[in-house]
């Protein structure tokens, strides 16, 4: 297992180098930053080259990119063009974000599995219909019109929250943005969920288990739902991914200052340090992401192994 | 054994996870109340966070320039109401060449840090924003100053560190001699760009950076990025405009429906930015507390004069045509809601009459009649090629649409669908780098927002030969002619007489298409009262009242 680890990590290597390049080209080749900074006027060639320079914009893109990764792996991620280094966006977006996100698979683990793992057990079954009909309802509006929604009606229509969450964005003020980006996924795991389990509460070791004479309970969650979570995990571990960088459209909508709207901020202004610092990040909790889920399957079903 | 340790490791990762939550939640409620109320008396706005750091030769858009608004006042500030340049530290500003001026400060005005505001505070600011190798934006506000050459060439490194052209007298007293005949220079020292600085600018560069020291009427207080700025009175302020309130709080707000959102909801006081799609509701939803007025910025479209197919005299009768098909005012109309005006001339309403402001200049060119544009257009040999396009970047602002609108006013005036059609950019600088490289060949999208309200901001910038935003590449020595006479004039009256008489010709010439004036659109609650905007379309924060 061990060995296993250190494989996949190496293995990470040149994935992460390819994302980070590809990144780093195409936000540098959709225009001259540069030209932006100065709104809707000419840009003065010498301040220009002045800031080009800086930026070291008048270097050819490959030794842009050696230049820029060789300052990251000293910690350097550059500046804003605002003047505020990148580190420091990402020490105020990210523990924000991953509190959304942490709000946002617990959501999903508990009310997903759950609604899944009784559906699954009735089938066919008003709750099962119902419970698939919501799913259908929710995968199928977008998030910005739910969140939308949700955001007037509860506080501007009510006035049960505040519509916007304060800066520090405290855990109790992202539950309600935390339930809006988990909804889709949400629903996601509640039928796959539903699926695994129905199609294992046929199998020969649930029969053995029940004529072995075990409880209800143990029997559906130390048999039956263990061995119906791999796809699950599988799901949830890509999800990771895109609830971070996903949050962009809820964290738009409701104020909250993560990833996504440094992201947002960034590709709009043309922030590329912004832009491609908090992307690579991005990339490495991805892969991180990924390599735990391959881990969890072990976890979960013995059979497979890792030579 | 082996089940055994396996839920001990699911076990452990829950509690891992529990504990997460908890320790989330927990460190919420200690930081709590940062959000929710805010003090009496203070001013809550809609703010984003400012594209550069703030100071004042690199700050050129609204939101960095709202804090120095409120934190720095010039020689000169410009009135709320009518836009006239008024002398603020200034005490006189006298020429009798209109090239060398001498300016006086008035007694008694400091920085809200305690130091006195003296001739050397502005001095060392005009020579550190024209330093070419500070790399601020606005460098070119002080290209009329002696000198500037030499501390800012095009090429190469500048060969002088300060400008020539300035010079202290005494504590209160500077000289500034131009490179040129300028009478309305004074006028144009309102704009934040010439604001004074303290000495610790100099010395503690990103400290002042991190917390701005300015005269004005608002000192800051605190600053954190990307979340808000809180500023109070500076009791140290000289100025006649003292804050009606105990302060101002900007907030910042991730997008402008969220900040829509909020003033709805009663946690927000003040918001300058409306979205484009509440425009249709804002006035019903807000009760009266809506605001719509002139902000002098005017939209036109331009051709490409660089273009061979764009020089003749035909081309000209084209362009007239084209102005003609366009119905603005059903574009304004339909897609604006009100917020934009048909334009008639080169200028502003916020300049009003006196200021050179002529509606109806543009004459009939600027009124929709498709009979006769259609006329024109095949008078002057059709549109070249066959059809046109219009190019703009489509990633801020909305223009998708009007651009959509204005390319169906065409070719139903043309009775063809395909005469013109919409060359859309993705992003902004993709979009400049394309005009300043000179690579269009039909028409695009020019717009001008005013650095200060003079007429000669809304013409010589822009149609002046090899002007810093000549994007159509125009050029009539006569125009330069009139506009150098303007200059030089030695009464008010007499230089916007001039240019006017270059902006008719400009209009003769067409080679930007007037569209409409952008108004300025702001909301506020009812805990505050007495909110305008100035005519940069930014509220006036000293004169709110929080009831």
């Amino acid at each position: 297992m061990g060995r296993y680890v250190v494989r996949r990590l190496l293995q990470m290597i040149p994935v992460f180098i390819g994302t980070t390049f590809l990144i780093f080209v195409m936000v540098y080749a959709v225009g001259d930053p540069v030209n932006a900074m100065f709104g809707e006027r000419a840009p003065d060639p010498a301040t220009a080259a002045q800031l080009r320079e800086e930026f070291n914009l008048d270097k050819p893109i490959w030794q842009q990119y050696v230049l820029y990764m060789g300052n990251i792996f000293t910690g350097d991620f550059g500046n804003a063009f605002n003047g505020q280094p990148v580190t420091e966006l990402m020490a105020t977006a990210f523990p924000i974000t991953i509190r959304l996100a942490v709000l946002a698979i617990v959501f999903e683990i508990l009310v997903g599995i759950t609604l899944g793992v009784l559906t699954g057990l009735r089938r066919g079954r008003p709750i099962d219909s119902g419970v698939l009909m919501l799913t259908l309802v929710v995968i199928s509006v977008p998030t910005f019109v739910t969140g939308s929604l949700a955001q007037y009606v509860l506080g501007v229509k009510w006035g049960w929250i505040s519509p916007a969450v304060s800066p520090a964005a405290p855990a109790r003020e992202l539950l309600l943005p935390a339930l809006v980006l988990a909804l889709v996924s949400l629903a996601y795991v509640t039928r796959l969920t539903r699926t695994s389990i129905a199609e294992n509460a046929r199998a020969d070791y649930v029969r053995t288990a029940v004529a072995k004479g075990l409880s209800r309970r143990r029997v559906t969650v130390r048999h039956l739902l263990r061995n119906s979570l791999i796809p699950v995990v599988t799901f949830l571990g890509t999800d990771v991914g895109n609830l971070m960088a996903g949050a962009l459209v809820t964290e738009r909508i409701f104020n909250i200052h993560g990833v996504g709207f440094q992201l947002w901020q960034g590709i709009v202004r043309q922030n590329s340090p912004t832009v491609v610092g908090f992307v690579t990040v991005l990339v490495i909790v991805f892969l991180l992401a990924n390599l735990l889920v391959d881990l969890l399957y072990a976890v979960l079903d013995p059979r497979i192994r890792y030579a | 054994m082996r089940a055994a340790t396996r839920t001990t490791v699911i076990r452990r990762a829950l509690a891992a996870a529990g504990a997460v939550a908890l320790t989330a939640t927990a460190c919420a409620s200690s930081s709590d109340g940062g959000g929710g109320g805010s003090a009496d008396g203070v001013v809550r706005a809609f703010w984003t966070d400012p594209q550069h750091p703030v100071e004042p030769a690199n700050t050129n858009e609204v939101q960095g320039g709202k804090v120095l608004d409120m934190i720095s006042r010039g020689l000169k500030k410009y009135n709320p109401t009518t836009g006239a340049a008024e002398n603020a530290v200034a005490e006189s500003i006298e020429s009798d060449d209109q090239q060398n001026f001498t300016v006086k400060l008035k007694k008694g005005w400091k920085f809200s840090d305690g130091t006195a505001v003296t001739a050397k505070s502005f001095v060392d600011a005009w020579n550190y924003g024209a330093l070419v190798t500070n790399k601020q934006i606005n460098s070119y506000f002080f290209q009329y100053i002696e000198g500037y050459q030499d501390v800012h060439p095009e090429k190469g490194k500048p060969t002088a560190k300060t400008l020539s052209g300035l010079k202290v007298k005494d504590a209160r007293t500077f000289t500034v001699k131009l490179n040129q005949k300028f009478s309305l220079w004074p006028q144009t020292l309102g704009y934040s760009a010439y604001a004074p600085l303290p000495k610790s600018f100099f010395t503690d560069h990103s400290g002042w950076l991190e917390k701005p020291v300015g005269n004005g009427p608002y000192k800051v207080d605190s600053y954190t990025k990307g979340q808000s700025m809180k500023l109070s009175r500076n009791t140290h302020y000289a100025g006649d405009d003292k804050p009606r309130n105990k302060g101002v709080e900007l907030k910042v707000y991730t997008d402008q429906n969220t900040g829509y959102t909020d003033l709805q909801a009663g946690n927000l006081d003040v918001v300058d930015e409306l979205p484009a799609g509440q425009l249709k509701n804002a006035k019903r939803d807000l009760g009266g507390r809506y605001i719509n007025q002139p902000a002098g910025i005017i939209q036109t479209i331009s051709f490409p004069m660089y273009d061979k197919a764009w020089q003749s005299e035909k081309a000209i009768k084209v362009r007239r045509g084209i102005s003609m098909a366009i119905n603005r005012k059903q574009v304004s109309e339909k897609i604006y809601h009100g917020t934009r005006e048909p334009a008639t001339d080169l200028t502003s309403p916020v300049l009003k009459a006196a200021g050179g402001y002529q509606p109806g200049l543009c004459g009939d060119v600027c009124s929709y009649d498709p009979k006769q544009a259609k006329k024109l257009i095949e008078e002057g040999g059709g549109l070249p090629g066959g059809k046109i396009t219009l190019t703009s970047n489509v990633d801020t602002g909305s223009h998708r649409q009007w651009m959509e609108a204005v390319c169906n006013s065409i070719n139903r005036t043309l009775g063809r669908n395909s005469a013109c059609t919409v060359n859309p950019v993705p992003t902004f600088s993709e979009f400049r780098s394309d005009i300043t490289d000179r690579k269009m060949t039909g028409m695009f999208r020019t717009g001008w927002q005013m650095d200060y309200p003079l007429i000669q901001n809304f013409l010589q910038p822009i149609f002046y030969t090899d002007a810093s935003s000549n994007d159509s590449g125009f050029s009539d020595p006569q125009v330069d002619k009139l506009m150098d006479k303007a200059n030089s004039a030695t009464d008010e009256k007499a230089a916007i007489g001039l240019f006017q008489q270059a902006e008719k010709r400009i209009l003769d010439t067409l080679p930007a298409i007037p569209l409409w004036y952008q108004n300025g659109n702001a909301g506020y609650s009812s805990r505050v009262s007495d909110v305008k905007l100035n005519p940069f379309s930014v509220p006036v924060f000293t004169d709110i009242k929080v009831k």
